[in-house]
Parts: structure tokens; sequence; C-alpha cells
């Protein structure tokens, strides 16, 4: 046997490749067969639908609210200001979606070390829509026999019908989330009113447009193949298993041989003939939204999102076998026949400890940065006019332009003065007024006693905010004399 | 640079795209045809029956097949991106779009957005501009643009560039408005011829720079300036015999504290011995008519308040 380093999973799995009628010549492309996955219930499903009403809640409910006589959650891209809620942030603040960016991660490595690929199964848009295009799919043509019939039969009167109102459906949702994505944007109710007028701009157009097709085309059309061929998180999840992680699992040893039996069969009687406790039904692969036989072993379509283990609980059920044929197991649960309590204790392994403390640490720091953050903002530039100059008899002075970025949404009040030059003074002292949630540019000039040391002296701005509770932000700079 | 000047490359860079374009094409074409054979004829061996360094198997990943219309999108898109914009050589497009143009269409565009607000400045008066908040804001961002870099972000200038912030310094105050919209459109040039041989050696200008000095009252040798005094008449002139200047020449005063060359002994010695040559550039050809009535009314302000921008603080 010459060796191959072709990657062979445990249990050998055989992808349909495309055959022609020598039936050994394969073409470089696949047409996938589309999926009828039939419907479910159970714990798992009902997880799923609670996830997909609590994100859609947030998702097309949020832009709705609003807070101080505005949006509460808005993104004004044009004049660079972000609205979170009582937040006014600046592109400057840009390190607080890198930390959230940092943080989502961080959890996605910490759930899917923990209990695999949660996301996938759960949260994710791709599932949440699918879940709900499909939930709309049953409704109008049936569950997955009368979709297959459906499919099959001619063109007539029932099939058209059924099939645009799908389709009608789908675009309806399809495009409500591309207004929703767009209303992050701009304020939503203005952007509602330019709909019913027909008076939308060319990009909110095409942008609604845009997200519009990509909800229908991904959650009606695309469905399992984002996961398997487009996704990037799909693949690198695999790299954060480990033997601990729980996946959704068939019980090789109880369940092989499969095989159908009369339900009054005995275990000791099926035993006898070479049967475990899978009785073949199919069910599994009929119910999977990605179309594998999860009885292969762990595969790479898996998303997680365990139908196969409601729907074979209920056929146990049926059965009076007992639950857990698939379960969320992990792979040393198998193996070693652990029992949940032993499971549960491998949590806490270095990998996951060290997602934790990560993880914890710089959402502690992010929030603690947040809340102890200053309402405004300073950059100081030294003037490029002119290096420092003699005013009167022998005073020097420095000019600086302060750019304050008032990041309240009231008119501030603030005094400016300078700190770590002896003698040296802002002239002339007066306070600067700054719109709310708007920036400027404020000349400044500091002028210090003569015969001072040529060169660079550092010094710092103190800029105070004369609201209450009062707000002091600190900028260093240098105050340059020449020689 | 001069081969690319040359008219073959445009048809030769034109002549490469193309090519690569067609050639993705018919790769594609071609690789949605192929078929491959499993090795040793077997159909669930799923490999390709290629074969390296005697057992390395190719294992066959198939593309889903709708993959395949993403590439030939993606060549549909270059060629009608390479019909509509210019990316074929020299060919201008069928939009015959240019980023020249697209700028020239923006500031158009911009221009006439504006265009209500400047006539809405230009029909007061500068003085009154010049207590417009509105109309300082603006003026403020011109000169932030277009005259921060010589008189500096606070108008206060540097040794050469007036200080705007100061009614002496080019008589601002008194000249008012008119004075400074001239200026900004015509620039101004500033000249003093040398006058070292009128006046005599190095010990004769440091007398006069002296006596200069005492004229607006800064620390000064008495005896220098005594001594200075009668060679002050070569400079009264343009200056003034009380050295108070001349307006309608653009002699400074140099009975005020203000020193746009420099103060002290050695600033005026070096202004004696080689003159002075000072040039503001004229703003007309950047600036419309309309902004330079605008950033005028802010520079008024600018001499009328130390810093035109802030308030004064609340008690």
């Amino acid at each position: 046997m010459p060796h191959s380093i072709v990657p062979l999973a445990t249990q050998p799995k055989v992808i349909p490749i495309a055959l022609d009628d020598s039936s050994n010549v394969a073409s470089l492309y696949l047409s996938d067969p589309k999926i009828y996955a039939r419907s479910v219930s159970g714990w798992f499903n009902r997880w799923r639908w609670t996830m997909v009403f609590a994100t859609q809640l947030v998702f097309y409910g949020l832009p709705w609210l609003s807070i101080n006589d505005r949006q509460a959650m808005l993104f004004d891209l044009a004049s660079r200001r972000f609205y979170i809620f009582n937040l006014v942030l600046y592109p400057q603040d840009l390190i607080y979606l890198t930390g959230l960016l940092v943080i989502s991660a961080l959890s996605l490595f910490l759930f899917t070390a923990i209990a695999g690929r949660l996301w996938c199964g759960y949260i994710c848009p791709q599932t949440v829509y699918t879940e709900i295009f499909m939930w709309v799919e049953r409704k109008i043509e049936g569950d997955r026999i009368a979709r297959m019939r459906l499919d099959k039969s001619p063109w007539g009167l029932n099939k058209l019908a059924r099939k645009s109102a799908k389709q009608a459906v789908w675009i309806a949702i399809g495009l409500w989330t591309g207004f929703t994505f767009v209303g992050y944007f701009t304020p939503i109710r203005q952007l509602g009113g330019e709909v019913l007028s027909f008076g939308l701009g060319p990009w909110e157009l095409f942008w609604v447009l845009f997200y519009g097709f990509a909800t229908y085309g991904n959650a009606g059309w695309m469905r399992e193949q984002v996961c398997k061929y487009m996704c990037p998180y799909a693949r690198f999840q695999s790299a954060m298993f480990d033997r601990d992680t729980l996946t959704v699992t068939y019980d090789v040893e109880r369940g092989e041989g499969r095989g159908s039996r009369p339900r009054s069969d005995t275990p000791a009687q099926y035993h006898a003939k070479g049967l475990g406790d899978c009785i073949d039904c199919g069910l599994c692969v009929q119910v999977c939204p990605t179309g594998i036989d999860i009885r292969n072993g762990l595969q790479y379509e898996c998303i997680s999102c365990s139908a196969c283990i409601d729907v074979c609980d209920s056929v146990m059920d049926k059965m009076h076998y007992p639950r857990g044929l698939i379960r969320n197991s992990t792979e040393n649960g198998v193996v070693k026949n652990l029992s949940q309590t032993q499971m549960l204790r491998r949590v806490l392994r270095p990998r996951v400890l060290v997602y934790t403390a990560v993880l914890g640490v710089i959402t502690v720091g992010m929030l603690w940065s947040l809340l102890a953050r200053a309402n405004f903002k300073v950059d100081v530039q030294r003037d490029r006019g002119s290096v420092a100059r003699m005013v009167g008899q022998g005073l020097l002075e420095n000019v600086y332009r302060l750019q304050i970025m008032n990041a309240t949404e009231q008119a501030q009040t603030y005094a400016i003065r300078v700190a770590g030059l002896e003698g040296a003074l802002v002239v002339p002292d007066t306070a600067v007024v700054v719109d709310a949630a708007s920036s400027r540019w404020v000349p400044v000039r500091v002028q210090a006693p003569p015969r001072m040391t040529a060169g660079s002296h550092p010094i710092a701005f103190v800029i105070t905010s004369q609201a209450e509770p009062p707000d002091e932000v600190v900028e260093k700079s240098v105050f340059l004399i020449p020689r | 640079m001069s081969d690319f000047v040359n008219g073959f490359w445009p048809w030769y860079v034109a002549a490469i795209s193309l090519v690569s374009v067609l050639a993705c094409g018919l790769l594609l074409y071609l690789a949605g045809k192929a078929t491959v054979v499993a090795h040793d004829g077997q159909a669930d061996d799923n490999t390709t029956g290629h074969v390296w360094d005697g057992n390395l198997r190719e294992y066959n990943n198939p593309l889903p097949r709708w993959w395949l219309w993403l590439f030939i999108l993606t060549i549909v898109f270059a060629l009608v991106y390479l019909a509509v914009f210019p990316g074929l050589g020299s060919y201008k497009g069928l939009l015959n779009w240019s980023t020249e143009g697209e700028h020239q269409q923006d500031v158009t565009q911009l221009r006439a957005e504006v265009a209500p607000l400047y006539a809405a400045f230009a029909a007061q008066s500068v003085e009154a501009l010049a207590k417009d908040k509105r109309a300082l804001a603006v003026g403020e961002r011109l000169f932030m643009n277009n005259c921060s870099q010589c008189h500096g972000s606070d108008g206060g200038g540097s040794k050469g560039f007036p200080n705007l912030t100061n009614a002496n310094a080019a008589w601002l105050g008194e000249r008012g408005a008119a004075h400074i919209v001239q200026t900004v459109t015509n620039g101004r040039i500033g000249m003093m011829p040398p006058m070292g041989a009128a006046i005599g050696g190095e010990p004769e200008m440091s007398d006069v720079a002296n006596y200069v000095l005492s004229l607006s009252g800064s620390p000064h040798n008495e005896i220098k300036a005594f001594s200075g005094k009668s060679k002050f008449s070569a400079c009264a002139a343009c200056h003034g015999v009380d050295g108070k200047g001349n307006k309608a020449l653009g002699a400074p005063n140099l009975t005020d504290d203000y020193w746009l060359h420099g103060w002290g002994e050695a600033a005026i010695v070096s202004a004696i011995r080689n003159g002075k040559n000072n040039v503001m550039p004229a703003q007309s050809p950047k600036l419309s008519a309309e902004q330079i009535h605008v950033v005028a009314a802010y520079v008024l302000s600018l001499s009328q308040s130390t810093i035109a921008t802030a308030v004064p603080k609340t008690p």
C-alpha cells in the first residue's frame, strides 16, 4: 500500500463527485444536489428559534429607538459621528471598534473551544436568516416531501402560485433587512419617509438593494453553500477544537450496526441480530441543513445546529430507547466513556482558561476605558507657520493649533492653560466654545519669559471643560526657543 | 520616461490586458470541460489520477459549479469596465471619465452649492462681516488654508511676516477694510533700499540703530543714540523726521513697539546695511473675489480683538 498524503478522516468519507457514463471520470466542478431539510422540533430547535427572535428583535428594533431627540443607534458616516445610546464617538475612537472585534473574536475562540460551532448553529446571520427563509418555505410549500414533490411536478397554477408567493415573501424580508441595515447609517424614520415618497438617494437605494439581495440570495438560495465554500470562520473554527470540545456526535458503539427491526424487539433480541440502537430511519440525514450524514463522524460541513439530535431523540422516544444516540459530546467523552460531570470538569483546561483570562482582561479594560473617558478630545499641533517669535520686548511666543472635539450633545466651554514650563502662559486667557458634537481648531498662543535656554521644552496643555462634572484632558507638546 | 511616451506602449498595455482577460476566459472554458480519471479507474478512490514522486496522489476536491459563474462574472465586469473607463492604453472610455474631470466636477458642484452663501456675504460690507459669526467661521477656514502658512494660525506672524492681530503692523485699523482687500487681492511689496553708504560705516549705523531704539523707548545706548540722531536725516525721507512713518510710501512707524523685521540693535543695523525687500504674493488667482471679501473680514476681526474666535471668559 503506497503511502498517501490524502487527508483521510477516521471515518472514510466520500465526496460525491459528478461522474459521467464511464463512472470513473470526474469533472473539476461539482453541482451539489438541492437540500430539502425536513422540519424538526425539540430542545435545540427551540433554542435556535429563541436566538433567532433575540437577534432579530435587536437588529430590526434598535434603529427605531430614540434618545436625546435622535436615533439611539446611528452611524453618521457623512459627518463622521457615531451615536451609540448616550455615547458620541469620533473616528478617533476607532480603538473601541478594535476592542469590540477583539472581544468578538476571543468569545468565538472561547465558545468554540468549549462547545464547538455554537456561533454557526445559533447566532450566525447566515443560519438565522436561512432558518427564517426555510420557515417561510415550509409554510408556503409544505415540508420536505411536499417540497420535493412540488419541485418535480410540472409547472401549473398551484406550483406557480406557491413559488411566486414564496419569492414575494423572501424578497419582502430581504428588502426589509436591507432597509433596516441602511437605517443604522441614515436616520431610519427619514429613510422610511424617503421610501414612501420614492425619494431615496442613489446610494441609499443601492445599499438597500445590495443588502436586500445579499439576504435573499444567501438565505434563500445559497444556504449551506455559504458555510461550505465561502465562510472562512467555518473552516478555522476547527482549529479551536480539541478532544474535549463538545461536538455533535453519533455514538458508533451504541448505534452500529444499523437496521430496521420490529418495535417489539428487546435489546437482547436485536443485539442478537447484530443490530445496535440505530434503526437507520435516515431522519438525521433528512433534517440536516448542510446535507451530511452525522453517522459518518465529525465533518467540516457540520454547523452544530443539533437538528439531528432533536430528531433522533424523538425517534429514540418512540422506540422507547434511551435518548442520546446522537448527542453533544466530546471525543474523549465517547472514547473514554466519560460521564457528563467528568466532561464538565474537563472544560477547565489551559486553553479555555487562557481564552477566558484574555477575554476578561480586554472586556474589563474596554469597559473601564469607556466609562473613564473624558467627554471631549484634544489634538495639539504646533503651528507650521512659525517656529517661535519674539513679541514686544523679548517675550517668546509659540503658536499651536488645538482641535477640540466635543463628544457631548450640548455646546461646551473649555478653558485652556499650559503647564510644565515656568512662567509660560496662554495668551489671551480666554475660554473656547465648541458646539454640540462638533470639533473646531483653535489657534492658541503660549508666551514664555525671555532668557530661557534655547531648545525644546516639554509642556502640557490642560484643557478643562466647564460642564458639570468638569472633565480634564492633558495633551503634551513642546515649546521651542530658537538659538 | 521617454520609453513610455512612445505611441507603441499604450497598444502594448492594451493588448496585454485584453489577451489576459480572454486567456482567463479560455482557461475557465477548458477547466469547465476538463475531466479527470480516477486513480486505478476506481471512482470512489476520489483522486484525480495524477501521481507524483511515485506515490503522491492528488485528491479531487471539486469547486462548486456556481463558483465558476463568479469567475465568468469577473470577466464580464472586466470587459464592461474596460469599455466604459479609461483602462486600455490611451483609450478614454465611453464615459470619458478622468480623475481630473471628476475633481473639476466636484469643484463646480461645490462652487454652485456655496454660491448663495458667498452672494449673501458679498452683499454686506467687510466691516459688517467682521461681526458675523458665520462669515468669520468661513473666513477662519480660508485663513487657515491660505494665510496661516506665513502669518501663523493665530495671525500673529513672525519675523518678516506681519502680525495681523496688531493694528500697527500694517495700519490695518487705520486704513481699514479696503486696504486689506487690496493687499490680499494684489499682494504687496515692501522695499527699503540699503542705507549703509548714505549713513556711513559700521559705527554710524550702530548709532542710528540706537537712536531708532530710543524712538520707541526701547533699551538703548544714550550716547550712541545722541550721535545717531543727526544721521537719521537719511532715514527721515521715508520714515519721517519724527520716525512715525509714512503710510503713503508704506514706510513703517519706528516709534511703536512692533518690530516686523526683528527687535534690537543687530536687527536694525542689518536692515540699514542690507535694506529690505519683502513680498506678499497676490492671492487673486487662488481665491475668488467673494472669498477675499470674507477672508478680509476675518483679518479685520483679527486686528480688532486678540483672538477673534474666542469668547471672553465668564467670570
